[in-house]
């Protein structure tokens, strides 16, 4: 019950600062929290990446191992991605089955690394309808302090930008290559606080949000992806409005993809 | 283990008596212990150890989950221990295996037996391990990750709980085995140790040693909790140590 009381004081202070552009971390309402990349955190993976968002931190690893393709698809590999939402990194996360939430964010980011065709899949092809490379990646969320898809996608797009295919180590060539990117998708999200956008919220600013978008964009200025989700809404400009930040922004975190600081 | 292109078993030990890492048969591998690196939860802890990488976080005292584990006279302890995919060469699938639930099971259980649980009746205690790089030695840097995050959520304890895995390597008694050292070696003996009472609460072994040798394998295991147990202490000390200079912005 106290949960709830101090939830809904928290979210009309959150209101009331949105309402005269201010925050309670005291960032402006475009202002990104401090990112920080480090590629190749674990060894045991073909690619990875520690990501931290303020203190929101993602760490993804990218494994890669022959199997055979889709049947529909003969000549592409196949691309896997899994977000863990493990109750190590919430309180509000529990043991068990893939949540919805955690369901949404892998499928969020799958969704726009395979839009933005950040890996040329047909490269991944062996021996066309017979063995292709199936590239994993999984998302492990340690510590949640909101905008897990933000995280999410730049831990997997540093780890897949830094992974290398064993192909020595499965004796199908003589030595490893890089995977490669093609493109670097990148997702921002926003949330609405009364009129207020919001860039890059944190996980109390979320419970409070009247309605949350995440806009995908590659280095090319395309949108490759968006999602809205949360209770609320978002107005035709409003949506326009995010697309112009959401591209600012996910140049920034371009750089970021590939090991800088920003 | 099988591991893809394993190949013919390698030299463990040196005619010096060095170990394929260089490091002497009552070495431990480099650690590093870092308490209350998490911001959402009551406790946490990461543990770099060797070639391993591991985070624990705790939750509680809070509701019990599933109810029915409540008890009306202490604190119940649960953990979950768990693999990333990624944390293995051969990509581990996701989620709970029997190999995951057994650990977890020691580990709440060498827990059990140093938290004061009566006085947080009607309550559970969580303890999640997450292995993010495993060489070997997993459930014992689990536990010592775990061990210093219970301490960092401030749960009284008898004593905190240093853990550290023995085996034997071509003959040889050897503290706190890596990875091709635990492959190829020829027994495992993970222990756990509350200093204050010199008892162990985790004792499991695998594979085969005479008595004389697990006599040797228990005292080299009780000196390297003893050197573990100094640097969970320290880790602690640097974390709760205030800062007489002003601390910088967040």
């Amino acid at each position: 019950m106290t949960a709830e009381v101090t939830a809904e004081i928290r979210t009309a202070h959150l209101l009331d600062l949105a309402a005269e552009g201010k925050r309670l971390d005291g960032r402006g309402p475009d202002e990104y929290r401090r990112v920080v990349v480090e590629p190749g955190f674990v060894t045991t993976a073909d690619g990875s990446a520690l990501v931290r968002i303020g203190n929101t931190t993602v760490l993804a690893g990218v494994k890669l191992e022959p199997g055979k393709p889709f049947p529909d698809t003969p000549n592409a590999g196949v691309l896997t991605t899994n977000a863990e939402l493990i109750p190590l990194s919430s309180p509000v996360f529990e043991p068990g089955p893939p949540q919805p939430g955690a369901i949404e964010v892998s499928r969020v980011v799958d969704r726009a690394i395979r839009a933005a065709e950040a890996i040329d899949l047909t490269r991944l092809c062996v021996t066309p309808g017979e063995k292709t490379w199936v590239c994993y990646v999984d998302l492990h969320v340690l510590d949640h302090s909101g905008n897990l898809i933000d995280a999410a996608m730049l831990a997997g797009v540093s780890a897949l930008a830094h992974a290398v295919v064993p192909a020595k180590r499965f004796g199908i060539a003589e030595s490893d290559y890089p995977l490669d990117l093609q493109h670097v998708p990148t997702e921002c999200t926003f949330i609405r606080l009364g009129d207020a956008l919001v860039v890059d919220p944190t996980f109390d600013e979320e419970q409070a949000a009247q309605g949350r978008l995440t806009v995908a964009t590659d280095e090319t200025g395309r949108v490759v992806a968006m999602q809205k989700g949360l209770v609320g809404a978002f107005s035709p400009d409003d949506v326009r409005e995010v697309v112009r930040r959401a591209l600012v922004h996910g140049d920034r975190l371009r750089i970021a993809a590939r090991g800088g600081k920003t | 283990m099988g591991s893809v292109g394993a190949k013919d078993v390698p030299v463990l030990l040196s005619p010096e008596g060095l170990r394929i890492d260089g490091r002497r048969l009552d070495e431990l591998r480099p650690i590093r212990i870092e308490a209350g690196p998490l911001h959402q939860a009551d406790g946490s802890a990461y543990v770099e150890w060797g070639a391993n990488k591991v985070m624990a976080a705790v939750y509680g005292p809070r509701e019990v989950h599933p109810r029915h584990l409540q008890q009306n006279n202490k604190a119940v302890i649960q953990c979950k221990y768990n693999m990333a995919a990624f944390s293995v060469d051969e990509r581990k699938r996701p989620g709970l295996d029997r190999r995951s639930q057994e650990i977890s099971k020691v580990i709440a259980e060498a827990f059990e037996s140093v938290v004061f649980a009566e006085e947080f009746p009607r309550t559970s205690i969580d303890v999640y391990i997450e292995v993010l790089q495993a060489n070997a030695g997993t459930r014992c840097a689990g536990l010592v990750a775990a061990s210093v995050a219970l301490a960092d959520a401030g749960i009284p304890m008898v004593d905190l709980v240093p853990a550290v895995a023995v085996g034997k390597i071509s003959g040889q008694i050897a503290l706190d085995l890596k990875k091709e050292e635990d492959n190829f070696g020829e027994a495992d003996l993970p222990m756990a140790l509350v200093p204050q009472s010199g008892r162990l609460v985790l004792l499991q072994m695998e594979g085969h040693m005479t008595p004389d040798e697990l006599s040797k394998a228990l005292d080299l295991g009780v000196e390297g909790c003893k050197a573990i147990y100094a640097k969970m202490k320290q880790a602690l000390r640097d974390r709760y140590t205030v800062d007489p200079l002003p601390a910088e912005a967040a």
